[in-house]
């Protein structure tokens, strides 16, 4: 029972971080039908600017309230999001839509590998440390463990961010019409709907959400080049098992996945990275298009 | 880099060589030997993830050490000589990462175009494992200066190629006996070892050498994460839940500087002695955040150790490097510095033989078979492989913060004699771990 309670908790922890990593890349395909290979390091480049922005915090005397260290990380990822969103969307994917999603993947690809070129330019090679956060909240204590608050504060953003983007959707005007444009992008325009703000602002929203879980990450670990890399992987296996471009469908793949992995860790932990994918194989062969995708007439 | 920072290098570039070609000519080498160079293709990582940790230091230890070659008189002897017996040393600096199909490509670009006069790098094993057929096909004189995989030379054999540090299994034996010399507690151990060649060797190695000298020690857990996996909330947890005496782990870079991050907050350091078998390059970076108690190696008589065993040799190349960049050097350019010297050693002793003249690749490979020399990392000894392979002595310690230098240090430090953590010759290094350490020589 205690191990239950164990692999539950490690489970959550996991899977909230993966849910936030994952959001924006679903986001993203939903609205812009765009598989963003750039993803990993969009979360890479948030963990840097976090990094940045908590080390000039305390370098300003940040010493005297730390909990606005927090602040700073947020701060860092708005930044990365209001730059690089932009900077992407406007001048660059805009001028692919309607190709081919292979077109889409490889330049998103090549995306990918200029802002991983671009960090080390920027940042070095030298990795960044700014654990202060990370250790500022304490620790619970769960039976024989040590958990850092930190994890239930991940836990706790995962909830919100996957509320709040789940409500602007589905219960406000303009998430009506984000939803409109998802549906049909060719009627959305003809009834007045600025198409180019929906997909300039969402896919603005995807850079924001994976930038904000490097930030989120940059405390629990060192920033160095070529973090975003594994995190790609991860979040196509969750937003895979979630159905592309669905936010409940994220949200359970990540809780699946951090939970099958927390199981094979406590229990098997020769299977640790079979997991993840064995659960993504069982869900396809029973739902191809993913647990909460809605199976779609094809347009002629 | 900015220009003015791209015109100091120039000038600083300049004004080095200047100096080498004058006390070149100071100390009276022969004209011929100071006009020709000799051109090394230095293959290390200086991208991706391994450049930070091992790839980077290892080729500013190199550059450093160049430098000061080919200015000459500076080292202590043997190696006061100019650059390689008088012939100015010209490195050509080339990215390890991309995989091994790529390195075999870029192998031989730099032996058939760039006409190099050897080759030294490689601190990826897969890459180690698919270089030496080449080099041996293009009879390239190729030193592997950095990657632990013993398979190199227990598989198979080169005439063109030497490793000239310790293969691995030398770094968990060490480990194994500090545990039984220093008297720590492991009825039970667990370990936590990245998910590919490097961590499942690791733990094997470790497991078996237990299995030896602490013959009651019980493998409670063994965990593999994916490499660069970076998030071990569920491995600590898992690790803690069985409560171990030992944690060994082999993690490396950003892998092992997030797993210290995230274990350290939660206890786990207090509640086992963990022990990581390669753990002093991420010193520097983590200053107090790794926690004292800590049994650390570095592959060798590196890092912090070797400064401890303090040779002239060591202590100056440690000043300069921490005077060049400001950190302290750990066991990457100890291995690169080791691989020079050794190159200089093989190419002086040839050039003593055929009579003063640039030897050719016959002639380095017959004077680095059963070669030695010392090194800031110790005495460096080309005994296994068929003359091949080398064997180095080793040192565990454990770690301390030391609040009035504001730096961590080893205390307790253990040193190993080669021949106490290596298998002798034609023997393979699992089986003597296995067979109890046959003919182990240990000071």
């Amino acid at each position: 029972m205690e191990l239950l309670a164990y692999i539950l908790v490690d489970g959550l922890i996991y899977g909230a971080w993966l849910f936030i990593v994952s959001l924006g890349l679903t986001l993203v395909f939903g609205i812009l039908n765009i598989l963003n290979m750039a993803h990993g390091s969009l979360y890479a480049i948030g963990a840097y600017a976090a990094a940045s922005a908590v080390g000039a915090y305390f370098a300003l005397g940040g010493e005297a309230f730390p909990f606005g260290s927090y602040a700073a990380m947020v701060i860092g990822a708005i930044f990365v999001a209001l730059i690089l969103g932009p900077l992407l969307e406007y001048g660059l994917l805009r001028h692919f839509y309607g190709r081919d999603h292979v077109i889409l993947v490889l330049v998103t690809y090549g995306v990918f590998l200029i802002l991983e070129d671009a960090m080390k330019l920027i940042w070095g090679v030298t990795p960044l440390f700014v654990s202060e956060p990370y250790s500022l909240l304490g620790n619970v204590e769960f039976g024989p463990l040590y958990y850092v608050t930190y994890d239930f504060l991940v836990i706790a953003v995962a909830i919100l961010v996957g509320l709040g983007v789940w409500f602007v959707l589905n219960r406000t005007k303009r998430g009506k019409v984000v939803l409109a444009v998802i549906h049909d992008r060719e009627m959305s325009k003809t009834m007045g709907v600025n198409v180019d703000r929906v997909f300039l602002i969402s896919f603005t929203l995807g850079v924001f959400l994976a930038a904000l879980g490097g930030a989120l990450t940059a405390p629990m670990i060192s920033v160095s080049p070529s973090i975003g890399v594994n995190v790609i992987i991860l979040a196509f296996a969750v937003v895979i098992i979630g159905g592309l471009g669905s936010i409940e469908g994220a949200a359970i793949g990540a809780l699946f996945v951090g939970i099958a992995r927390a199981a094979s860790v406590h229990l098997l932990p020769e299977a640790e990275l079979f997991v993840i994918y064995l659960v993504m194989a069982i869900v396809l062969v029973f739902r191809p298009e993913g647990l909460f995708q809605k199976t779609q007439a094809r347009k002629i | 880099m900015s220009s003015e920072n791209w015109k100091n290098t120039v000038k600083k570039t300049a004004t080095k060589f200047a100096a080498a070609v004058a006390i070149t000519g100071a100390i009276g080498v022969g004209a011929a030997a100071a006009q020709e160079t000799f051109k090394v293709g230095i293959v290390t990582f200086l991208s991706g993830g391994a450049a930070e940790s091992f790839g980077i230091p290892a080729w500013n230890g190199g550059e450093l050490l160049i430098n000061l070659l080919n200015q000459g008189g500076v080292l202590p002897p043997p190696y006061d000589q100019p650059g390689f017996g008088g012939m100015m040393i010209e490195a050509i600096p080339v990215d390890e990462s991309g995989g091994a199909t790529k390195q075999v490509q870029e192998f031989r670009n730099l032996v058939q175009r760039e006409n190099v006069d050897a080759v030294l790098g490689y601190v990826s094993s897969g890459d180690c494992l698919a270089i030496p057929p080449v080099a041996d096909e293009l009879k390239a004189f190729t030193i592997l200066y950095d990657c632990g995989t013993p398979r190199v030379f227990e598989e198979g054999s080169y005439e063109y190629v030497f490793r000239t540090a310790a293969h691995a299994a030398m770094d968990n034996i060490s480990l194994a006996r500090y545990m039984e010399s220093r008297g720590i507690e492991a009825n039970t151990i667990a370990g936590i070892n990245q998910d590919y060649a490097w961590g499942q060797d690791s733990w094997a190695d470790f497991v078996a050498s237990m299995s030896v000298l602490v013959p009651d020690a019980e493998v409670e857990t063994a965990l593999f994460p994916k490499i660069f996996a970076g998030q071990y909330g569920t491995e600590i947890s898992a690790l803690i839940r069985v409560n171990a005496d030992v944690v060994h782990s082999s993690l490396w870079g950003g892998d092992l500087q997030a797993f210290v991050l995230q274990a350290g907050p939660r206890g786990l350091f207090e509640r086992s002695q963990v022990a990581l078998a390669a753990g002093d390059h991420v010193m520097p970076q983590l200053g107090n955040k790794m926690p004292d108690g800590v049994i650390i190696g570095a592959r060798g008589m590196n890092g912090l150790a070797a400064r401890a065993n303090a040779s002239p040799l060591t202590n100056l190349l440690w000043e300069a490097y921490e005077e060049e960049y400001g950190v302290f050097p750990v066991q990457a350019p100890f291995r690169m510095w080791q691989g020079i010297l050794g190159l200089k050693v093989a190419v002086e002793t040839a050039m003593a033989a055929n009579g003063g003249n640039k030897p050719t690749a016959e002639e380095l490979a017959a004077a680095m078979t059963g070669q030695e020399w010392e090194a800031p990392s110790g005495l460096i000894q080309m005994v296994l492989g068929n003359g091949h392979q080398a064997i180095q002595p080793n040192a565990i310690g454990t770690t301390k913060w030391d609040d009035a230098t504001g730096q961590m240090t080893l205390v307790d430090i253990e040193y190993y004699s080669a021949t106490c953590v290596n298998p002798p010759a034609g023997v393979k290094a699992i089986d003597w771990i296995h067979d109890g350490f046959p003919g182990a020589v240990c000071d």
